[in-house]
C-alpha cells in the first residue's frame, strides 16, 4: 500500500514524504504571487510565519497565549520606527523590531509561566491590553490611532515599490523563520517542550526546570511573531493599532487550531484558508467576516478537533492500524494534582 | 542518607503527615508501609519537593534540601517513580528514557541542534529498557502500554536518573507475577551503592526485599524495625485488621 511506504515505521511521515512536501511547500510559496494577488501573498506569508509561532507554544509545549498580538504588533511599531528613522535595509529593521518583541516577552513570559491552561491564557491577555493601551496612549511614537505611517521599503536601493518583488525580497525572512521554528521543533529542546506538554511533573521529576523551558520557548516564540509582524508592518508601509489589538491574537489561534496545531504544517494551512477567506468576503462585500471565520472555528472545535492537518495525518495514519499520530487537543487539559496552577 | 524532623504536611485542616521523624540508612532498602490513605504518597511528594511541608525539615547526607523544588533534587541524585502512572503518552519508550538520561546533561536547553543529538544516548537507553523487560517496546508509544509494562517504564525512568536514593511508588502495583518477580529481582540488582526507599502494598515483596519496614498511620509513624518484628507487632496487626474480637 502506497501510505504504508510513505509512512515511517512509528506512524511518523517517511523521510520521502517529508522531502516531497518540503518541496511543494516551497514551490507553493515561491509561486504564490503569480496566482495570487502580490499583497495578500505577503499577508499569507506574514501570518503564516506568526501562526506557526505561536504553534511552538500552543501545539508543542501546550500553552494557549492570547496574548501574541504583543509581540506581532510592538515589532510591527519598532520595526517602522527603525526603518523610518533610520533608512536601513529593511531586513535590519525587522530584525530590529524581533528583538524588542523578543526583550518585551522575557518579563512577560517570567510572571505568565507560573500559570497554566485558561489562567495562563488570561494572563497573557493582560499584558497585551496593557502594550494595546501603551499603543494607543503613547501617540508621539505610535501615532496613536493614526498609526504609524510612511514606513519605507528599503533594500540596498532596490525598487520594492511593486508588491510583487517586494514579496520575494521579504520571503527569505519568513522562510528563514519557518526553518527556525522547525530546528526548535525538532531539536533535545524540543523534545523537554514535548514532555512538558504532556506531563509537566514528569518531566520536572526528570530534573528539568519546566519554568525555565516555557520562559525560553515564549521568547523564541516572541521573536517569531515579531519577524513576522515587522514584515508585515513594511509590506503594508504601516503599523496600525489593529496590530496590537486583541481580535490579533484571536485570529492567529483560529489558525493554529484550524490547521492542526503541534504539526508546523497546519499553522501555515490555517493561515493561508483564513487569510484568502477574508480576502474573499471583504471583496465580495460581505461584512461578516467575523461571523464566518468564528463560525468556522466553532465547527473546527466541534467536529475535528485535530484540525484540518492532524486530521488528515490520522486518517493516513488509522488506515495502516498503525499508532496514533500527536494530537496535543486529547492530551493538554488533564488534571495535574502536583502541579502549581 | 535520609532524614525527616518533625515532618508535617496539612491540607486545609486535614493532617496528612504529622510530625514524622524518618531515618533511612545508607545502602538499605527501606519500605513505607500502611493502610490507604496513611500518608505515604503525601511522605513521597514532600521528600521529592512536589509539595512543600507545613513544618519540619528534610535532610539528605546532613544538607537540608526543605523547599527546594522537583527538578533541584531530582538533580541531587534523587529519583522517584509515581503511585500513579505518569508519561508521556506520545512519546516512544526509547524516547522516554533518552529523555531521562539527557535530563543530567544541559543539552536540553540546545534548541538550536538537531535532535538527533539524542542518538548519544541510545545504546544505554536500549541496555536500560532491556533491564526491564522492555527491550522490544523501544518504539511503541507510552500511552499504548499494558498496564504492567508501564510500571516497568516508570522503573526504567527512575533508574536512568542514576540515583543515589530511588524512591519507588508502588513499584509492583498491577504487575503480574512473573513481573513481580523481576522487579525483586531488578531491584536487589540496582540496590548496590544506592538506597531505595519503596512504598508497597505487597507483603511478600516487602517481607523479599526490604531491610527496614517504617509502617504509617494517619500520618503518623506506628511501628518501625525489621519487617519480621513489625509483622507480629499487635499495634500494626490491629491496623491492618482492625480490633481483635476474640
Amino acid at each position: 500500500m502506497i501510505t504504508a511506504k510513505l509512512l515511517g515505521a512509528r506512524g511518523e511521515m517517511s523521510v520521502v514524504l517529508r522531502i516531497a512536501l518540503l518541496v511543494v511547500g516551497v514551490l507553493l510559496a515561491l509561486g504564490l504571487p503569480w496566482y495570487i494577488y502580490p499583497p495578500v501573498a505577503m499577508d499569507i506569508a506574514a501570518w503564516a510565519l506568526f501562526a506557526v509561532a505561536l504553534d511552538l507554544l500552543l501545539g508543542y509545549t501546550g500553552l494557549l497565549s492570547f496574548g501574541h498580538a504583543a509581540f506581532w504588533g510592538s515589532s510591527a511599531y519598532a520595526t517602522g520606527i527603525i526603518a523610518i528613522e533610520t533608512g536601513l535595509p529593511f531586513y535590519v529593521a525587522v530584525l530590529g523590531g524581533s528583538l524588542v518583541a523578543a526583550l518585551l516577552a522575557l518579563p512577560i513570559a517570567l510572571l505568565s509561566v507560573r500559570r497554566t491552561g485558561i489562567y495562563f491564557a488570561m494572563v497573557t491577555l493582560a499584558f497585551a491590553q496593557l502594550i494595546f493601551f501603551i499603543a494607543n496612549q503613547w501617540r508621539d511614537v505610535t501615532g496613536g490611532e493614526n498609526g504609524l505611517q510612511g514606513i519605507p521599503r528599503n533594500l540596498f536601493g532596490l525598487d520594492l515599490s511593486d508588491s510583487f518583488y517586494f514579496y520575494y525580497a521579504a520571503l527569505p525572512l519568513i522562510l528563514l523563520g519557518l526553518f527556525v521554528a522547525w530546528r526548535v521543533v525538532r531539536s533535545p529542546f524540543g523534545r523537554v517542550l514535548v514532555a512538558i506538554r504532556e506531563n509537566p511533573a514528569r518531566a520536572r521529576a526528570l530534573g528539568y526546570p519546566v519554568d525555565r523551558y516555557k520562559v525560553q520557548v515564549f521568547v523564541i516564540s516572541a521573536f517569531l511573531a515579531g519577524v513576522a509582524g515587522g514584515v508585515y508592518a513594511v509590506g503594508h508601509g504601516f503599523a496600525s493599532l489593529q496590530e496590537v489589538y486583541w481580535t490579533t491574537s484571536g485570529k492567529v489561534v483560529v489558525m493554529n487550531i484550524l490547521g492542526g496545531m503541534g504539526t508546523l504544517w497546519g499553522p501555515l494551512l490555517g493561515a493561508g484558508i483564513i487569510v484568502l477567506l477574508e480576502d474573499y468576503l471583504a471583496t465580495a462585500g460581505i461584512d461578516a467576516i467575523g461571523i464566518v471565520t468564528g463560525s468556522i472555528f466553532v465547527l473546527t472545535v466541534l467536529l475535528f478537533r485535530r484540525g484540518i492537518w492532524g486530521s488528515v495525518a490520522y486518517l493516513v495514519n488509522s488506515r495502516r492500524a498503525g499508532p496514533v499520530p500527536v494530537t496535543p487537543a486529547e492530551t493538554k487539559p488533564r488534571s495535574q494534582p502536583t502541579e502549581r496552577v | 542518607m535520609l532524614e525527616t524532623r518533625g515532618l508535617s504536611k496539612d491540607f486545609r485542616g486535614f493532617r496528612a503527615v504529622d510530625d514524622v521523624d524518618l531515618t533511612v540508612e545508607r545502602g538499605t532498602i527501606h519500605a513505607l508501609v500502611g493502610p490507604n490513605g496513611a500518608g505515604k504518597t503525601t511522605l513521597f511528594n514532600l521528600l521529592t519537593g512536589f509539595i512543600k511541608p507545613s513544618a519540619g525539615q528534610i535532610l539528605m547526607d546532613g544538607k537540608e534540601v526543605t523547599g527546594l523544588r522537583p527538578e533541584q533534587i531530582a538533580r541531587q541524585g534523587v529519583a522517584r517513580s509515581f503511585q500513579i502512572t505518569s508519561l508521556f503518552e506520545h512519546l516512544s519508550l526509547l524516547e522516554h528514557v533518552e529523555l531521562a538520561l539527557q535530563g543530567r546533561t544541559g543539552q536540553g536547553y540546545h534548541f538550536w541542534r538537531s535532535d538527533k543529538t539524542l542518538r548519544r544516548f541510545r545504546a544505554e537507553a536500549d541496555h536500560l529498557l532491556e533491564q526491564v523487560g522492555l527491550a522490544g517496546y523501544a518504539d511503541v508509544p507510552a500511552g499504548s502500554l499494558a498496564y504492567g509494562r508501564k510500571r516497568a517504564l516508570e522503573l526504567a525512568l527512575a533508574l536512568a536518573l542514576k540515583p543515589t536514593l530511588l524512591l519507588l511508588d508502588e513499584p509492583t502495583a498491577g504487575m503480574s507475577v512473573e513481573d513481580i518477580a523481576r522487579t525483586v529481582d531488578l531491584v536487589q540488582q540496582v540496590r548496590e551503592d544506592r538506597t531505595v526507599v519503596l512504598v508497597e502494598h505487597n507483603m511478600k515483596v516487602v517481607g523479599d526485599l526490604t531491610d527496614r519496614v517504617t509502617v504509617l498511620q494517619f500520618g503518623q509513624i506506628l511501628a518501625e524495625g525489621p519487617y519480621e518484628q513489625v509483622r507480629n507487632d499487635p499495634r500494626v496487626i490491629t491496623a491492618y485488621l482492625g480490633e481483635s474480637v476474640a
